[in-house]
Formats: structure tokens, C-alpha cells, sequence
């Protein structure tokens, strides 16, 4: 079954009830008039790295945005057609995304730590949502499962934006996790970074798939390549809407590309 | 520098005329730069001629003849003729008085307030017990007796009543006090000349009094502290939680962005229309909440609404547009990626709001509401029209009490023709000037430990 799900062109939609932890299905993004993607139909493996590329303006943002309904931010934005977390419709009418995004994590592109201590960047999500249980236990736990704990271990009342970019964006990520969602977004969160820190960012992702789905946008093909486990690829219309061209498992799409246009972006002839 | 070859920098001067061209860009940028200064300049030389001024015209030197002199009052008490009213004990003082007053001022003094605990110096017993069991005792009846202070100043006002016949400014009291002697030997012999402060503890403590020589601007302080309190109190939180609404969560249509414009107008309306304003609504339409009575304490039944709670709401009204601005600028430069960041986490908006947009934006939000109450603080045209009221003696005791402030008790004071009063309005408006300062530094100190976040 995951053979299959890994070779057959994603645009045909299974019509079957689904087991994958979130998917979209038919879904386009319109801003006002403007149509930024359409039609878009992939999912996401449990515990698995699926990495979204595609080249600038493409609406690889705007779909990781549809999966957190971050996108309700812009007023203008609609969203047509299904995104399904664990069968269930997100967009649909009596959905809270309050709900939704204590499910669904997010990292976002730049590092953005609260203005405020080590300590209450991790315990503010948690506390705000009611978690009853012991938040100096919460704090060490995110930390350690971001590969920040030994770091900063000492200096937790220290504002975080005294770190690093690197250190914060492992903190912006243990501030995500720390109220335990399913699923990670991760909005090119390397790219503000150099190549040591974006190492080690990669590194933690390995040992963050072992508990959370993750679904991840990047610029960044050898990334793509190295850290993901499936890949879907984007490309603009000539309306200048997104569409998938092609969505498979890594090793496929950077080895025996089936499209064209796959080919040339990831060998670096457009994009 | 070393030149390149000439065909690489194609379309650039090169050469000497580099130089040249630098040179002229560099003079546009000194010339700018003068004008900056010069800017600069006049605004401190304005600011420093007014303080100048009304230094000047607060310190300097007085001339007074005494009604009767110390040595006189000396020798109807058969002491030295060369002691001071100082030396002299309360009982000598109230022998003074007595020696030096008809029978009916005394009285009137003694029912204001009495001389001794256990014995009555003008009345007869058996008036003052009736005066006391009536309706309405004077407050003689009730308040403690006269210190030996109160008495001395009594000796002074009511006794030796010194008249100032001359007043001189700073400057003249300090370089030209040699002719300034000789002047008055010659006009008034025997005149006394003092060196004066016109801002004094008493002139801070004591309520207004038609005589300029006694008045002082305790009711005016106290008026001026009581409506700005309102002010903050109503404009604060108003101003603060309009912004709120307006940037955080009104949508982006027209009627939002008219609202906007209209209140950014609404800054720039004369500050007397707004004085208008508060007469109709406050003063008028409102006057049983603004007087008090509504809630049964109105604490003077002739203020018919014109208290401190109308004169504050009105202020208010004039200070919320900028309140809004300044907290609409101060919340919309929070960056955004603050509030995804919140609301990523699964933060309600409100939480998101509460936790990170509000503390971030704080300090420039207490920025613009400082600059507000700066300007609260020294508006006078609206109060004229609220109705404070221009002389009042007794001090404020509530939201619901008559008030004057100190702008409008100067502008009375610079309108009198007597020299003395523009001696007084100096000294207010110095006053004036150190508090604003003090407020302003307390509320800047009150920010800067918020600016502390991180």
C-alpha cells in the first residue's frame, strides 16, 4: 500500500478513508482575485519528512499555511477544497482553529522567540493551553528533544533573544513542540541560518521524526534531498498559480524524476 | 588615489573632477547640516528666553513701608525698640493684635479660628457659646487653636500690613542695586528693601487671596493634580483599548479607514471646541452625574456640574485622539511575526494580544500618552469654557468639587493691572514648568522599566 501510494501520480484521489495523518485534496488558495495555488492533492506519511520545493512564489508557503489555517490571518484569503486531518475537515464550518494549531506546530522561516525569558518562550504556549501538568519538566523535556537543553540549561531566565539564530530557531522549535502537537510545519526554517547551524537543524529533524509528522518547505534541494523522505514539487502556472507537478518519495523524484519540469529544477536548469 | 584605466570607468568623472564632484556634494551636505543647527539654535534660544523671563520676574527685590513699624509695636509692648517680631512669644503677638484691632475684627478673626484652647480674647463667653449652639457654628467653634506662627502671620497682615511700594526683576535687583537703593531713599524714606522670592513655600501652600502679596496656588496645584488623574483615568484606558480594537481587529474596509482619518482630524481641532463640547455634554446634559449628585455626594451644590470630574472628561475627550494615534503607531510596530508566532501555538487572539503585542508596544504606547498629559496638563482655553472656576479659596476635596488649575489661575493673574500679580504669575508658571517636568520624568522612569523586556 505504501508502494503504491509512493509511484501512482497523487492526482488521482483515492476515494478510500484515509490513514494519513493530514492531506489536502483538491485544494486551492485564492488572495482576493488572485488565485496563488490550485488544485493541489498530496498527504503526509505518520512520522515521516515531507519536503515541499518548488521555485520563488510558487505558493509553497501558502499551502504549509492551509495545514495550520495560519492563512485565516489574511483577510482576503479563501480556501477552496479539502485539507483533512485524519479524515477530518479543517475548513470545516464549527472547526476552531485554536484547535487546529495546538494539533498542527509551526516553525516559522525566521527565528521569532518571544521577547521574553528562555523558559517562558517554552512554557507559554503550554500554559495558555492548559496543560496541568509539571511545566519545569515540560520546559527540560522540549528543550532536550530540540538539542538545546545542554545550552542553555543554565541561563533559562536569559531572554531568548540573547541566542544565536541558530540556537533560536531550536528554540522557536521546542516551543512548538513543547505543547506536544501531532504534526510539524516547518516554513524554510534554515534559511536564515548558516550551514554549521542549518546542520545541526537538519540533524534534529531526524530524531524529530520519530515522534512527529513533519512536513517542511525549503529552497534548499540538497536539503530536500539529504533530510526528507517524501517530496512534492511545485511549479507556477502561466497564471502565476501554484500546482503540483509531481509529489513521490525522495528518493524517486531526485533519481527518476517523472515530469520534465521536475528534471530541470532539481539539476538546477530553472528555478 | 591610483586612476584605472579610463575605457573601465566609462561614464564617471574621473580625475580632477572627482575631486570636484565630492567636494560640491560634500558642501550640499554642510549646508544642510548648518540649517539643521541653526534650527536647533532658535528653538533653544525661544525655549531659554522664556525661562529667562519668568525667572526674571520671579525673584527680585521689594520695597515696603510698614503700616506700623516694628519699633512702634516693640514699644507699646515696652520691649526693646530694636527687637524683631520674631523674638516675641505667642502671648506678646496676640497682645499685639489686641492692642492694634477694633473689637469687631477681632471677633471676626477669633470665630475663624480661635487664639487659645481655654480662653476667648475678643468674644465674651456667653456670645460664643450662643454663636456656637446655632445652626451653623463658625468654624472657630470646632478647629484648633492658632499656632504662634498663624499669630505672627496675623500680626503682620492685619497689624503692621507692609505695602509694597516698588518691585524690581532679577536682573536689575543683581547689577543695579546701588541706584535701586538711592531711588528709593529719596521717593519713600524708610521704605525697607528686601530681597524677594516670589515662589516660596508659602506662596505653594497657601490658597488664592485677592491680596497678591498672600495669595498662593495650593487650590490651583491641588485642581491641576485632580483633573489630570481624571484625565489619564478616562483617556488611558479608552485610547488604549479603541487602538486595540481598531488595529488588532477592526477589518480593513472604508468605514474603518474613515474612522481613522476622523480621529487623526480630531487632533487638530482648537482645543476650545472641545471646551464646548464638555460644556454641552458634561456640564449641561450630564450635570447630575458630573455633580455628583447622582450618586448622592455632590460635595458643592453651586458647582452645577462645573467640577473636576467635567473639567477631566473634557480634557480626556481632547487628549484621546492622540492617545489613539500614538498606541495605533505603537501596536502596528510590533512585528508581526510576533503575533503568528502566538497564535502558531494555538494562543487565542486576545492571549496572543495580551502576551506579546501589548507588552511590546507599552512603552510607546506610555510615550504618547506622556506627550498627551503634557499637554493636558497646560490647556486652558477648554476649562475657561467648562466653567473653573477663576477664584476659589477652598481646596478640592473630590471629583465633584468646584476647581480652578494653574493655567487658568496665571491667566487671571496676568490679566490683573497691580505689578505685583505678574511678580505671582512668574512664580506660578515656574511652578507650572517644575511639575510638568516631574510628571513627565516620573512617567518616563514608569516606561523605561518597561522598555526593560528583554
Amino acid at each position: 500500500m505504501e508502494l503504491v501510494d509512493q509511484t501512482e501520480p497523487i492526482v488521482e484521489t483515492p476515494a478510500r478513508p484515509t490513514s494519513h495523518p493530514i492531506e489536502t485534496r483538491g485544494m486551492s488558495v485564492h488572495y482576493g482575485s488572485f488565485r496563488a495555488v490550485k488544485d493541489i492533492t498530496l498527504f503526509c506519511q505518520e512520522r515521516k519528512i515531507t519536503a515541499l520545493i518548488g521555485p520563488s512564489g510558487c505558493g509553497k508557503s501558502t499551502v504549509l499555511r492551509c495545514f495550520n489555517r495560519l492563512n485565516d490571518l489574511i483577510p482576503t484569503a479563501r480556501v477552496d477544497g479539502e485539507v483533512l486531518y485524519h479524515g477530518e475537515n479543517i475548513y470545516r464550518d464549527g472547526v476552531d482553529p485554536v484547535e487546529v494549531r495546538r494539533r498542527i506546530g509551526m516553525v516559522f522561516q525566521k527565528p521569532n522567540p518571544f521577547p521574553k525569558s528562555i523558559r517562558e518562550n517554552v512554557a507559554w504556549g503550554a500554559r495558555i493551553n492548559g496543560y496541568r501538568g509539571d511545566l519545569g519538566e515540560l520546559v527540560e523535556d522540549a528543550l532536550t528533544q530540540a538539542a538545546l537543553w545542554a545550552e542553555v540549561k543554565d541561563k533559562l531566565d536569559e531572554s531568548g533573544l540573547t541566542l544565536s539564530g541558530g540556537q533560536q530557531q531550536r528554540l522557536c522549535i521546542a516551543r512548538a513542540i513543547a505543547i506536544k502537537p501531532e504534526i510539524l510545519l516547518m516554513d524554510e526554517p534554515t534559511s536564515a541560518l548558516d550551514p554549521l547551524a542549518t546542520l545541526r537543524i537538519e540533524e534534529l529533524l531526524q530524531d524529530l521524526k520519530e515522534k512527529y509528522t513533519i512536513i517542511i518547505v525549503t529552497h534548499n534541494m540538497q536539503q530536500a534531498a539529504r533530510a526528507s523522505d517524501f517530496t512534492a514539487f511545485l511549479n507556477m502556472d502561466l497564471d502565476r498559480a501554484g500546482f503540483l507537478v509531481e509529489f513521490g518519495s525522495t528518493e524517486e523524484i531526485f533519481t527518476r524524476p517523472r515530469q520534465k519540469a521536475t528534471e530541470d529544477y532539481i539539476t538546477g536548469r530553472f528555478g | 588615489m591610483s586612476v584605472a584605466a579610463p575605457e573601465r570607468t566609462a561614464g564617471f568623472p574621473e580625475g580632477e573632477e572627482i575631486d570636484r564632484q565630492i567636494e560640491t556634494r560634500k558642501r550640499q551636505g554642510a549646508i544642510a547640516r548648518s540649517l539643521f543647527l541653526l534650527s536647533l539654535i532658535v528653538a533653544v534660544l525661544a525655549l531659554l528666553t522664556l525661562l529667562v523671563t519668568v525667572i526674571n520676574q520671579s525673584f527680585g527685590l521689594v520695597a515696603t513701608v510698614d503700616e506700623v513699624s516694628t519699633a512702634e509695636i516693640m514699644e507699646s509692648l515696652g520691649a526693646a525698640t530694636d527687637a524683631q517680631l520674631d523674638e516675641l512669644d505667642k502671648d506678646q503677638l496676640v497682645a499685639v493684635l489686641m492692642g492694634h484691632l477694633e473689637r469687631n475684627p477681632g471677633r471676626r478673626l477669633e470665630r475663624e479660628q480661635r487664639f487659645y484652647e481655654d480662653r476667648l480674647v475678643f468674644e465674651t463667653q456667653a456670645k460664643w457659646d450662643e454663636v456656637c449652639s446655632t445652626a451653623a457654628p463658625p468654624p472657630g467653634c470646632s478647629r484648633p487653636a492658632r499656632s504662634r506662627s498663624d499669630v505672627l502671620a496675623l500680626v503682620i497682615e492685619e497689624v503692621v500690613k507692609p505695602q509694597i511700594v516698588g518691585i524690581w526683576n532679577l536682573g536689575d535687583s543683581l547689577f543695579q542695586r546701588p541706584q535701586i537703593e538711592a531711588e528709593v531713599n529719596q521717593a519713600v524714606p524708610g521704605a525697607e528693601l528686601s530681597f524677594r522670592s516670589w515662589v516660596s513655600g508659602r506662596f505653594l501652600t497657601s490658597p488664592q487671596d485677592p491680596e497678591p502679596a498672600t495669595a498662593g496656588i495650593r487650590t490651583a496645584i491641588l485642581g491641576s493634580l485632580w483633573v489630570l488623574a481624571i484625565t489619564i483615568l478616562f483617556a488611558f484606558p479608552v485610547g488604549v483599548a479603541a487602538a486595540i480594537y481598531l488595529e488588532e481587529y477592526a477589518a480593513d474596509n472604508w468605514v474603518n479607514r474613515l474612522l481613522g482619518t476622523n480621529i487623526s482630524n480630531l487632533a487638530g481641532v482648537p482645543s476650545i471646541i472641545y471646551g464646548m463640547l464638555g460644556l454641552a455634554i458634561f456640564v449641561r446634559t450630564l450635570q447630575a452625574f458630573t455633580s455628583g449628585a447622582a450618586f448622592g455626594a455632590g460635595a458643592d451644590a453651586s458647582a452645577n456640574g462645573r467640577t473636576i470630574l467635567a473639567a477631566g472628561l473634557t480634557l480626556g475627550l481632547l487628549v484621546l485622539p492622540v492617545v489613539i494615534i500614538s498606541s495605533r503607531e505603537a501596536i502596528r510596530a510590533v512585528p508581526q511575526s510576533l503575533r503568528r508566532a502566538g497564535l502558531a501555538l494555538g494562543a487565542t487572539r486576545w492571549q496572543t494580544i495580551r502576551a506579546h503585542v501589548l507588552p511590546n508596544a507599552l512603552p510607546g504606547i506610555l510615550t504618547g500618552t506622556i506627550l498627551a498629559m503634557a499637554r493636558a496638563f497646560g490647556e486652558t482655553a477648554p476649562l475657561v469654557v467648562v466653567g473653573a472656576s477663576t477664584f476659589i479659596t477652598a481646596d478640592p476635596t473630590g471629583p465633584f468639587s468646584k476647581f480652578t488649575v494653574l493655567p487658568i489661575q496665571i491667566y487671571q493673574w496676568t490679566a490683573r493691572p497691580q505689578p505685583e500679580f505678574r511678580n505671582i504669575a512668574a512664580a506660578a508658571i515656574l511652578v507650572l514648568l517644575v511639575l510638568l517636568l516631574t510628571l513627565n520624568a516620573a512617567a518616563i522612569v514608569l516606561r523605561n522599566r518597561f522598555k526593560r523586556t528583554y
